[in-house]
């Protein structure tokens, strides 16, 4: 029961900050505020026995991630009290995701159900074999490094991906835009 | 009552999920926009993550004290998606530094505007 009230006080807390992300305007807050919820997530995902991706949330997602975004939000200009855009079709999309969401949330198992089928199926022999092919007590290490290796290759492969990008979009200079603002603008001088 | 506190994850997806794509559509600061997509994935990992939870179990760290394990397929996957979901910020923040750097303005509106006198 304590547990189930813990989730419930934290989850509250995350939506909460996302209202104020919504309703702030100035960078320098919205980039503090995306700390403290990826923060708050990784209390949640302790909470949730998850231990791995709380400690992959902390060191990642709320150590370089807001480290990047406070270095982008330094060379941006302040952010503008502007209107909000499109705001009649993103109520009507947003209450359409909605209903389909609560239609189909409304058959998933309760939380903490040990009969719901996702913990029948693969789950049950990686839990009992994998301490004796690779004598490593975590579970987690032994699937993402044994059985799905594959898949950590790929994720190698895209970060490697995202970074050429990143390198590629900050080191050019050469852009058609910029030269013919350039133009535009001693023209009207 | 009982039931709703077993339900509040779920429903804190929909809501997270929804509040994710309402920022990256109305608002016009692009900063913001590259948050809102944080948002979105965040949401998504929450709720693997509750979907693995087996109530009275603990951490699948296997000992000889513990008599349920929660699930690890799902945190192998997301422990996964929040690598890659970092990439991707990464990789939308140098698109807006970009951005600014052409344009000297990162407000979607100010920017439609420039483009439209830049073709008269």
């Amino acid at each position: 029961m304590n547990f189930l009230l813990i989730n419930f006080f934290l989850i509250s807390l995350l939506l909460v900050t996302t209202f104020f992300i919504f309703k702030t305007t100035s960078l320098i807050s919205v980039v503090a505020l995306t700390g403290a919820f990826t923060l708050l997530c990784s209390a949640i995902y302790v909470n949730l026995d998850a231990v791995d991706v709380a400690f992959t949330e902390a060191a990642v997602g709320s150590g370089i991630s807001t480290i990047l975004m406070v270095m982008a939000a330094a060379k941006l200009p302040e952010g503008k009290k502007n209107k909000l855009i499109n705001l009649f079709p993103s109520i009507i999309l947003a209450v359409a995701i909605s209903l389909i969401l609560i239609i189909i949330i409304a058959n998933l198992p309760l939380l903490g159900d040990p009969n719901a089928p996702i913990h029948l199926h693969v789950v049950p022999e990686y839990l009992k074999e994998s301490k004796d092919f690779f004598h490593i007590p975590n579970v987690v290490t032994n699937i993402l490094a044994s059985y799905r290796g594959f898949d950590t290759l790929g994720e190698t492969i895209v970060i490697f991906t995202a970074g050429l990008g990143v390198i590629a979009l900050l080191t050019s200079n050469t852009l058609n835009r910029k030269t013919n603002f350039k133009k535009n603008k001693k023209n009207e001088r | 009552m009982i039931n709703f506190i077993y339900f509040w994850n779920h429903f804190a997806f929909i809501l997270l999920m929804v509040g994710g794509l309402f920022i990256i559509i109305t608002s016009q600061n692009y900063l913001k926009k590259v948050v809102g997509l944080a948002i979105f994935q965040t949401a998504v990992f929450v709720f693997f993550v509750s979907l693995a939870k087996v109530l009275d179990g603990t951490a699948p760290i296997l000992t000889k004290m513990a008599n349920a394990y929660s699930n690890p397929l799902p945190h192998v996957l997301i422990l996964t998606a929040i690598v890659v979901g970092v990439a991707t910020s990464a990789l939308g923040l140098a698109l807006v530094l970009q951005i600014y750097k052409n344009y000297e303005t990162i407000e979607e509106k100010e920017i439609e505007s420039l483009e439209l006198k830049s073709d008269k």
